[in-house]
């Protein structure tokens, strides 16, 4: 077996990975960097962010501000610590984008431009257009082309972590383009592989998004925190799920049910006007938006069209100069996917999966509870975005936290040593069989697209946007099953270059171990908190439920759910008030 | 929601089966929004699983989906079947590349280009984090911002007629992504790109055909960012004659 050694593995290369493969080149200049990926990276996901990044750069905003509006708005389940480090870094992370090139969006005076998002008292979301994601993606992957010590492995699908110890020493990948597995000995690793947004059926996430990281660390014996958690955006086309970025919302957008009326109003985000006007109406936050529209469903005032029940942004009244200048790819793709012109029409929008909240447990430094092992991005759970992501503090969550693994990660490995050579290759034998096994099943007649339709379905159905205890049972039931038909796929394509269909299958195993956390996770939150809400458990209980959950993979078995204190400095739990007449 | 019936003909390369690549036509029930993607995933998840092709976001931002379709460099995301002529669709992988696999071309040359054209902001002096961002008024933003918006789905070296002839040639986007630093007021590193780019192998390979820009599906305009760069790099060759020569800012 080809045993590569690096010193830092990092798998991923989107927003988290790069920034992280960067501070370990800057930090330390002596180490390797072995940047591994299963696609280019400028095809990851972070490249579909829109709306931008928060951080306070205005005068009459401030660091207290950002924090209060991050706490209230995850339903004060964020650690507070983490918090306070992040808002305190984000500047200084958007400048340094800046310095590498972003091209961000400008005041008439060359100052960086900033635009309100929900949930935002004072407007802090720097953008660049309506692209955020794209600058932030392609300026990162830029910049990092100039380190030498940074090699990249494009096209790697990283299958298990090599834990020896105790400590996570490298890992396992296979090479896409010849099919051959690789081990990497590495004295840390760093997960940075993104979300899970493809668990679900309608997601505004890319394909690639299906839960690896999670479920290496998880496998590796590191628990998945807060994983109920799962943020359903307000604004996705119906049919694709593209996502309509909350900048249309910010820019001054209105969402209207069939009647033409601003129903926000009747879920206490209202009165309506003045408009705009910050934490209010259309700039609440987004799951008390994807609720809204929920109970409007059930109302029967939502429009229905040939993709389902819908309700209506309206960006009319923006007109076509501003439309152009501040939201030019929101035009481009309604008039694509669903031929509606926002300067001239209504555009048909719904609630659509879009963010997993919880993600691999770390600290603030990024640090798993496995020695040598980070996690960063939204595959992490650090945990900033508490029962509810305020939008646009994920960019710049994958910027800090990004940047804090690489640092922290390169420390670690200047203190400790590499697995022999032997070791790494018997480890990775080991773990190379259980995706030769894939090669090998007989057919029993499971096919791949039906496990995963079936997955999505039971999640969309049980663990939505609204739950209950027998939604929830029936969907962990469901995925007790799935996970033991998925033993009897197989495969038809036995070839080994570029087989898509092997990794998909070794990415439905992903997600129907990560789904399989959320929905237990979920089960046993007794409680309606932020994204997670319980048609049985109306309120927030905070004598019970003010607590993380972490999930522990327990083979066969189901996973045994644990809980872990919130870290509270200075905001104590209080009622989340969006709305009213002031801002 | 109306179904049509296409025949999807696909050329299918597996290098360990087959000798040189082929046609395999599939029949697809496809609904009257899709694009050509969608059309791939339902033969992928319906009728053969061993087709292979890149993919990720379905709305035109990644750049993995670049294909020819009925001859054309394009992104399958973002072309409807219901723009497209007749019942018979072809989809290749793009041209001027070598085939990996079934419609996954291999890209490496095309990084390494990327890379040569030194695609990042060079100074003499890095500025501190603690001095701010640097000003740069709407006006300077959009002398390079259309130059910002390549997504690498490389359909303009598909179209290329001189990467066709001259594999060496720099080729659209990277070029054009030379250019787009080139022309930010962040940036002092033209000296060192002019030594990449205005080469045989870099801009003075263009014949300026336009056919990157006619196919580029988020309008760049590659073809004007090589002419502007012939342009400067001539100046300066006069300036440097006469003597007027020095760093350009």
């Amino acid at each position: 077996m080809e045993v590569i050694t690096t010193d830092i593995a990092i798998v991923g290369a989107g927003g988290a990975g790069l920034r992280a493969a960067i501070a370990v080149a800057e930090a330390a200049p002596d180490l390797k960097v072995a940047l591994i990926s299963k696609v280019y990276p400028m095809r990851s996901h972070t490249v579909a962010a829109e709306g931008g990044a928060a951080g306070v750069i205005k005068s009459e905003d401030s660091l207290e501000n950002h924090f209060h509006d991050t706490v209230s708005g995850g339903d004060w389940l964020c650690d507070q610590d983490a918090v306070e480090l992040f808002i305190e870094q984000a500047p200084k992370e958007l400048i340094q984008l800046e310095h590498w090139g972003c091209p961000w969006s400008r005041e008439a005076d060359g100052r960086v431009a900033v635009r309100p998002f929900g949930g935002m008292k004072i407007e802090r979301t720097w953008y660049a257009a309506d692209k955020s994601g794209f600058h932030i993606l392609h300026t990162l992957f830029q910049t990092s082309l100039q380190f030498p010590t940074i090699d990249r492995f494009d096209e790697y699908y990283c299958t298990d972590l090599l834990v020896e110890g105790g400590r996570c020493q490298g890992l396992t990948a296979m090479e896409m383009r010849t099919g051959r597995i690789k081990v990497f000995r590495a004295k840390a690793v760093i997960i940075a592989a993104g979300g899970a947004g493809w668990m679900f059926p309608f997601t505004t996430n890319g394909a690639v998004k299906t839960a690896d990281g999670m479920a290496m660390a998880y496998r590796a014996g590191v628990p998945l925190k807060d994983m109920e958690f799962v943020q359903y955006h307000p604004t996705g086309l119906p049919g694709t799920g593209i996502l309509l970025t909350e900048g249309c919302r910010g820019e001054g957008g209105i969402l209207v049910n069939k009647d033409g009326y601003r129903y926000l109003q009747d879920y206490n985000l209202g009165p309506p006007d003045p408009w705009p006007r910050k934490k209010a109406m259309e700039l609440g936050p987004r799951d008390r938006l994807s609720q809204a529209f929920w109970h409007e469903q059930q109302k029967g005032r939502t429009v229905s069209t040939k993709w389902g029940d819908v309700v209506h942004l309206d960006l009319r009244h923006l007109g076509e100069k501003k439309i152009d200048e501040r939201l030019p790819l929101v035009r481009d793709l309604a008039r694509s996917y669903v031929g509606a012109d926002p300067v001239h029409e209504l555009v048909p929008v719904r609630p659509v999966v879009h963010y997993m909240m919880g993600g691999i447990d770390t600290n603030i430094d990024a640090a798993t509870a496995m020695p040598g092992l980070y996690a960063a991005g939204e595959c992490a759970c650090v945990s900033i975005n508490g029962a509810n992501r305020l939008g646009s503090n994920s960019l710049t969550e994958l910027l800090v936290f990004g940047g804090r693994a690489g640092r922290h990660a390169a420390e670690y490995a200047r203190k400790t040593t590499h697995l022999t050579e032997s070791l790494a290759d018997q480890l990775g034998e080991m773990a190379a069989q259980r995706v030769t096994e894939l090669f090998h099943k007989e057919d029993q007649g499971e096919s791949l697209s039906v496990l995963r339709g079936e997955m999505n379905k039971t999640l969309e159905s049980g663990a939505g946007i609204y739950r209950t205890e027998d939604t929830l049972q029936e969907t962990c039931k469901k995925l007790a099953e799935l996970r033991a038909r998925y033993r009897c796929l197989h495969l038809d394509d036995k070839s080994k270059v570029f087989n898509t269909q092997l990794v998909y299958t070794m990415e439905l195993g992903s997600m129907l171990e990560a789904a399989h956390a959320m929905a237990h996770s979920a089960l046993q939150r007794k409680e309606s908190r932020g994204s997670h809400q319980r048609l049985d458990y109306t309120e927030r209980d905070d004598d019970n439920f003010l607590k993380h959950s972490l999930a522990y993979y327990a083979a066969e078995e189901d996973p045994r759910i644990d809980y872990q204190d919130v870290v509270i400095t200075r905001s104590q739990p209080a009622a989340r008030v969006y709305g009213g007449a002031e801002s | 929601m109306s179904h049509r019936t296409i025949d999807l003909e696909v050329m299918r390369y597996r290098p360990e089966q087959d000798d040189e690549p082929w046609v395999q036509t599939y029949k697809v029930p496809c609904e009257e929004d899709w694009v050509v993607l969608d059309a791939l995933i339902y033969v992928k998840d319906n009728l053969d699983g061993s087709l292979s092709y890149r993919w990720s976001c379905h709305m035109a931002v990644c750049g993995s989906c670049g294909m020819m379709i009925n001859g054309e460099p394009a992104l399958s995301c973002k072309t409807f079947i219901r723009d497209l002529p007749g019942d018979v669709i072809r989809v290749e992988p793009l041209t001027n590349f070598p085939i990996e696999r079934d419609l996954v071309v291999v890209m490496d040359d095309f990084i390494e280009k990327l890379q040569r054209v030194k695609p990042y902001i060079i100074r003499d002096e890095s500025k501190p984090i603690s001095e701010g961002e640097h000003r740069q008024t709407p006006a300077q933003l959009k002398k390079f911002k259309q130059y910002t918006l390549c997504i690498n789905c490389l359909c303009c070296y598909a179209a290329c007629p001189q990467y066709a002839l001259i594999p060496e040639f720099i080729g659209p986007a990277a070029l054009t992504l030379a250019h787009r630093y080139n022309q930010d007021s962040r940036d002092q590193g033209w000296e060192e790109r002019e030594d990449v780019v205005a080469t045989n192998e870099g801009i003075w390979d263009c014949a300026f055909a336009d056919a990157c820009s006619i196919v580029c599906p988020k309008h760049v305009d590659p073809a004007s960012a090589i002419q502007q760069m012939k342009i400067s790099s001539t100046l300066s060759w006069y300036k440097n004659l006469i003597g007027l020569g020095g760093k350009k800012r």
